[in-house]
Formats: structure tokens, C-alpha cells, sequence
């Protein structure tokens, strides 16, 4: 596969590793911030051929996890109670919500349906003009876009029974709150490639400055990962704390103005909570009041008491880097991707479902 | 697909377009959906018979099997639910040694279902038993009521003589085994993802649905008991597969990922779609677990086969880590592959 197998080159992660093997002094410990690296390192057993002194901390980046299960609550409502079709992500529909998941609803009866893009869901909206749709709108700067075209495309066909749920969490407030965590001890970040695909680099320098730390934007690929760590501990090394763009064939510097555009034209910034961490100021995404007709949360009643989060899940903790997934007293035993106790067992991208499904050796 | 007109058998003429519950009451509507269409398309001497069931005779050790088919789309890139019927039974008996011989076929069909459709999946029932050298000698036909099925359930059940060289079994595998798959992986999961609705991808891939029977029994009459376990990894993949036969063998299974073969395009469909195709299912492809002094003879003899030619050895049976399946990925990094947990989704970026 072009542009795949190039990336997977075992002599180029060789080369990559004796580099880092040479250049690493001391230990240093690098967060990767997006859930899709945290999965490339593990699958592709990554971790178990880094040097001992470099230690990845895996980041809040799986917006599965982060979802506040508040808000899980809410599609699981519209759809059981309000009889909507409610269209998710697939990884969305089997994270734990307060009394069931999207899954169980839809083994209810409910009725939910896994989509690859928001697109289908506008479609469905239009070939069932008596039923409400709702676009289950999760995930970080990457999904936004087609999120927000989704909205767009609804307008324009004149659309009035289709709106999203929308919960959007962005990677700069995220890398702030580690950074602002007195627990947390972060040297480096691997920044989230695909998210700067869209917004570009521009929001990391101040961060950069601000708490005089080195952030590489890195891809997912084996080689693009090494070739982060690389740059990210030769900064460290040279006591260096610089923005470099590793993934430089994707990430232009500006990002995607036509991508952001459409965000701007449908979502307004917001405080956001992140399931397991908190309230963010500023950190997420919501649909823009002038169209609201098109926001679930507000077209539908669905005022949901909050419920209690488990009490023995560390979610939080591991989404801060603060434990690692197998520092968890109940990982793969009370908590397994089967009967998961909080969302980083469930999402391909969590960082606990990682470690359970591809268990360092 | 085979086309209608290279067909021996009569292509069969209905005075109805499309089954209603009544084809299922047992009268003179059902005694038409049979006569005219399953009896015409299927004919053969125990069939023709029309009895309750199927009188035969067979010696020996016998093996005995049965699957159900509720797969959707029923008519997918590359075959329809016919053709899987026939097949994945046909395919269970050759994994466990033998000889397919008889099947019986039954079908559930929601009301509404096309003749058209009814009879293109007779038709490939019937081709698909042609190949594999089996008769249909029994069956049954129900309708039920709109809604409470998706077009068409089959059940087969099949029974087939015991190779006298197949010596199959768990215990019988040892460490230093070499672990082989027949053909590329994840096609037949891949291509009907594909179709699947929500979806919307151009690819050509098509289902590699086949059966397997005369290519395991050529196997076994050349290589016989060195053949120590035979599978076909249907759903959960391989990855599945490997964990059963590690958790039943009380030993550790050691893969390598850059000799897992998988179709170009397949892969490329499982990056889009965030699956692994370790996990996807097959149904033209078995997995054989052999001696280690006859497997590269065993694999030279397989890529000449039906079905066999992407055939490679993809690990070894090891007495470390007993009961875990540990891959070596690509770049040389060791990560444990597990049982696939619940249905793969696809992951949101």
C-alpha cells in the first residue's frame, strides 16, 4: 500500500531506534496525545522496543473516552424515549452509559445504527422525512468538519428532522489542563497529527512558550511515531522546547482553511466537560445558536439528571498519564472491553482497551 | 456467479412473483414453491423420493455437522447466502476429516421475498453442491411474517465419511508445528463490509466463499496423520481461531505478521475501516496445523491446489506463553493478539 508500507519499513524503525538509543542520555517522559498513537505504539509493539528512558504516557486523546457520560444518557433517551433513529460512530455505541450503552438500547429496540460518516445520516433524515435523525457528533477537531458539513448539507435540502448531538473536545485546552495538573509530569507532547491536519500548527506556539516545553506533530505510522520520539527527546536533550511538524506531508501550517471555515460557519467554542477529567474552559465545540434547530440537545427535552461515574475506575487518571492502564486495580479483572467499567476499555483508541487487546508480551 | 444457462438442471418457471405466508402453510402453495422450484432446482434421486426424510447408507466413521446462514446482505460481491449454505458445511466436515456426502437444507424466508431471488439462490445451492460433490437429500421450508426475519435464514446440516487417513485433533498437536492459512485472509468479511449499508466504498473485492472439501482431502491422502488440526477460521478470523486452538492445546502460538497474507486491497479497505483483518471473517480459506518436517512440502503441494495457491506458513506452535497467541509485527515489535470481544467496530478517526 503506497504511503502505508513506506511508514512500516522494518530497516527505517531500526534506523530510527539506534538513533534514539544514541541521542537519549536520561530518562525522559513524552505524551502522545491522540488515542491513534497510543494504539499504533502498542499494536505495533512499540513500546517494548523503546529504551528504557524514554517513557510514553498515553494523552486524553480517544474522544469516545472523554464523552461525558452525561451525555451518553442523552442519545440513549432520544433514542429509546423519543423514538429517534440515532446514528453514531461505531466505537460510540458500546461505551457505558449511567444504566446501559447505545448497544444494549439497540438490542432493546432502539433504534441505533453505526455510520462511517454524518453524511449518512442526512441522507437518512431525507428518505424518512416522518422520523427525527440525530447524528451522534463526538470527537476532536478531526470529525468536526464533517460534523459541521453534516448541518450545512440538512440547510440546504431544508431538512427540519435532522440535528446532531454535538459533544467536540479540542487538543490545545487538553495539553494546557495536563500541563496545569500539579500530578502530572510531562516533558515532551507528541502532538495529535491528524487534528493539525485541520486546525494547522498555529494554536501550539503559545503552548510551546507558555509552560517551555518541545511539541512535535506526529503521524501514526511506526516510522512517523520513532521519527517524533526522535526530534521530541533531541529537543530534550539540547534543553531545547521548539514546535516541529513531523508529519509534514499531511500537516500544512495553516491546517485546512476550507475544513475550518465550514467549523466556524456551525460550532462556537465552549467550556467542556471531559468524561473522567473535568470541566475545560474553552475547550470544546457547540453548535452556533443561530442554528439551533439543528442542535438534539437543545431541539428535544432531554434534560437528564446527572448520574455518578463508577468509583473504581482510574479513567481520569489514565487519560491524564498519570497511571498507566495496568496500574488500575480493576483492569482485566472487574473491567474488560466485555463488561468495561469505564470508556477507555471500550474505544479502539482507549488507552486501557489497547493495553487489555495487545498486552505488552 | 455462475450464469443460469450453463446450468444442467431446468430452470425453474413460477405462476408468482413473490413468497406470502401461504407458501409456508403446508397446502397447495407450498406443494408449488416446491415442485416448481426447490424439487426442479435440487433433483436428485434421494430427494426425489419426497419422503420425510432421507434413507442411505454409509460406513464407518462418520462425521457430522451443522450451521445456520442468516448472513445480510443475502446476495453480496461474489456469491449469495446459497452457496455460503452449502459451503460452510460442506467446509466443517472437511475440517474435521472428512468426506462431505449428504446436507439437508432449510429455509426460513420472510414473506416477501422475490421468486426471483428465491430462485437465484436455489440455483446456487444447487451449483455449490455440484462442486463440492454433495446431495441435498432433505429439507423443510417455513415463511414467516414480515418483519420477523431479513428475506432468507438457512440452516444445513451435513454428514460425510471420516477420511480413513485423517487423524484430526487438538491433542494431537505439539510444540514446533507449523501453523498454515490456505489463502489471503479477511476477503469474504471485507466484501461484504463493503455492501453493508452506511457504507459507501468502490472496491472489487469479491468473497472468496468456497469449498474446501477436495482440496483438504488431497491433502490428507498424501500427508495423512502429519495433518495434526484443521479449521476454518469463519467469524472472529484468525486471530480467533489461533486463541481456541491455543487455549485447547495448552500451548503458546507464535505468528509473523509480514507472512500473513492478505489481498492489497483488502488491507486497504481494513486501514479505512479501523479493522483488523485478523479478526475478519473467511469462508474460502482453512488454517492447518502440521507436523514441522512435512510443512514446506505440505505448503508446496497446498499452492498448487484449488484455493491454495496464496497459501503460506504464517508461525509455530511454541510451549512458551501456553494458551497465548503472540504476533511479530512488521517492524519486529511483539504485541499478544487476543479473542476478538463482541463485534469489531469501526473507531471514530
Amino acid at each position: 500500500m503506497k504511503f502505508l508500507t513506506e511508514y512500516r519499513d522494518p530497516g527505517l524503525v531500526a534506523q530510527y531506534l539506534d538513533e534514539i538509543r544514541r541521542t537519549v542520555t536520561r530518562p525522559w517522559t513524552i505524551m502522545e496525545v491522540c488515542g491513534g498513537q497510543t494504539h499504533s505504539l502498542v499494536k505495533n509493539g512499540i513500546l517494548n522496543l523503546l529504551p528504557e528512558n524514554v517513557r510514553m504516557v498515553h494523552g486524553p486523546g480517544c474522544p469516545v473516552c472523554v464523552t461525558p457520560l452525561n451525555l451518553i444518557d442523552k442519545a440513549v433517551y432520544l433514542a429509546e424515549e423519543k423514538g429517534v433513529i440515532l446514528c453514531s460512530f461505531g466505537d460510540m455505541i458500546r461505551v457505558p452509559g449511567s444504566s446501559r450503552s447505545l448497544l444494549e438500547a439497540k438490542a432493546n429496540g432502539a433504534d441505533v445504527r453505526i455510520l462511517y460518516s454524518p453524511l449518512e445520516a442526512v441522507r437518512l433524515a431525507k428518505e424518512n422525512p416522518d422520523r427525527e435523525v440525530v447524528f451522534f457528533a463526538v470527537g476532536f477537531e478531526t470529525t468536526a468538519p464533517a460534523n459541521a458539513l453534516s448541518v450545512l448539507h440538512a440547510q440546504r435540502l431544508g431538512l427540519t428532522n435532522y440535528s446532531i448531538l454535538a459533544s467536540h473536545v479540542l487538543v490545545p485546552p487538553a495539553i494546557a489542563a495536563v500541563m496545569n495538573d500539579d500530578d502530572v509530569r510531562i516533558q515532551a507532547f507528541l502532538a495529535a497529527g491528524h487534528v493539525c491536519t485541520i486546525m494547522g500548527v498555529g494554536e501550539y506556539y503559545a503552548l510551546v512558550e507558555q509552560y517551555n516545553i518541545p511539541i512535535v506533530v506526529t503521524g501514526f505510522e511506526p516510522v512517523d511515531l520513532l521519527h517524533g520520539i526522535l526530534m521530541t527527546v533531541r529537543q530534550l536533550e539540547a534543553g531545547k522546547a521548539n514546535l516541529e511538524n513531523q508529519y509534514s506531508r499531511v500537516v500544512k501550517a495553516e491546517g485546512n482553511p476550507e475544513a475550518r471555515k465550514v467549523i466556524e460557519q456551525v460550532f462556537t467554542v465552549t467550556d467542556r466537560e471531559w468524561r473522567g477529567i473535568g470541566t475545560i474552559p474553552m475547550s470544546g465545540w457547540e453548535v452556533r445558536p443561530e442554528l439551533a434547530a439543528f442542535d438534539a440537545g437543545k431541539k428535544f427535552d432531554v434534560r437528564i439528571a446527572k448520574a455518578p461515574e463508577c468509583a473504581d475506575c482510574i479513567a481520569g487518571l489514565v487519560l491524564k498519564g498519570i497511571k498507566k492502564p495496568v496500574e488500575c486495580s480493576q483492569f482485566g479483572k472487574a473491567c474488560t472491553p466485555e463488561n468495561p467499567l469505564g470508556a477507555p476499555m471500550v474505544s479502539s483508541e482507549g488507552a486501557c482497551a489497547a493495553y487489555y487487546h495487545y498486552a505488552e508480551v | 456467479m455462475t450464469s443460469i444457462t450453463s446450468l444442467a438442471c431446468p430452470v425453474p418457471q413460477f405462476d408468482f412473483d413473490v413468497i406470502t405466508l401461504g407458501h409456508g402453510s403446508g397446502g397447495l402453495l407450498t406443494n408449488k414453491l416446491l415442485e416448481s422450484g426447490v424439487f426442479s432446482v435440487l433433483k436428485n434421486p434421494l430427494l426425489d423420493t419426497h419422503h420425510d426424510g432421507a434413507v442411505f447408507t454409509l460406513t464407518g466413521p462418520l462425521a457430522f455437522s451443522t450451521d445456520s446462514y442468516v448472513i445480510s446482505p443475502v446476495f453480496f460481491p461474489g456469491g449469495n447466502i446459497g452457496e455460503l449454505a452449502v459451503n460452510g458445511t460442506v467446509n466443517d466436515l472437511a475440517m474435521c476429516g472428512a468426506i462431505p456426502a449428504y446436507l439437508s437444507l432449510s429455509f426460513i424466508i420472510e414473506e416477501g421475498l422475490t421468486m426471483h431471488e428465491f430462485r437465484d439462490i436455489l440455483v446456487a445451492i444447487r451449483t455449490a453442491a455440484d462442486r463440492a460433490g454433495v446431495q441435498i437429500v432433505t429439507g423443510d421450508t417455513k415463511v414467516v411474517e414480515k418483519g420477523k426475519g431479513d428475506k432468507i435464514f438457512i440452516n444445513t446440516s451435513g454428514i460425510g465419511q471420516m477420511h480413513p487417513n485423517a487423524a484430526i485433533s487438538a491433542r494431537r498437536v505439539t510444540a514446533g508445528d507449523k501453523i498454515i492459512v490456505s489463502g489471503p485472509v479477511a476477503t469474504h468479511g471485507i466484501a461484504i463490509m463493503s455492501v453493508r449499508e452506511g457504507l459507501d466504498f468502490e472496491t472489487d473485492i469479491i468473497s472468496d466463499t468456497a469449498n474446501l472439501n477436495h482440496t483438504v482431502t488431497a491433502l490428507l491422502d498424501e500427508f495423512g496423520e502429519a495433518i495434526h488440526l484443521l479449521r476454518d477460521p469463519t467469524r472472529g478470523g484468525v486471530a480467533t481461531v489461533l486463541n481456541e486452538i491455543a487455549r485447547d492445546t495448552n500451548l503458546g502460538a507464535d505468528i509473523r505478521q509480514v507472512q500473513i497474507p492478505v489481498h492489497d486491497e483488502v488491507a486497504g479497505a481494513c486501514e479505512l475501516l479501523g479493522l483488523d483483518p485478523l479478526y475478519v471473517a473467511n469462508e474460502g480459506v482453512f488454517m492447518a496445523v502440521v507436523a514441522a518436517d512435512i510443512a514446506d512440502t505440505l505448503l508446496a503441494r497446498l499452492q498448487t491446489l484449488p484455493h491454495g495457491d496464496g497459501a503460506a506458513i504464517i508461525g509455530e506452535m511454541v510451549a512458551d506463553h501456553p494458551r497465548q497467541v503472540v504476533l511479530t509485527s512488521r517492524i519486529g515489535g511483539r504485541r499478544v493478539v487476543n479473542m476478538l470481544v463482541g463485534e469489531q467496530l469501526p473507531r471514530i478517526c
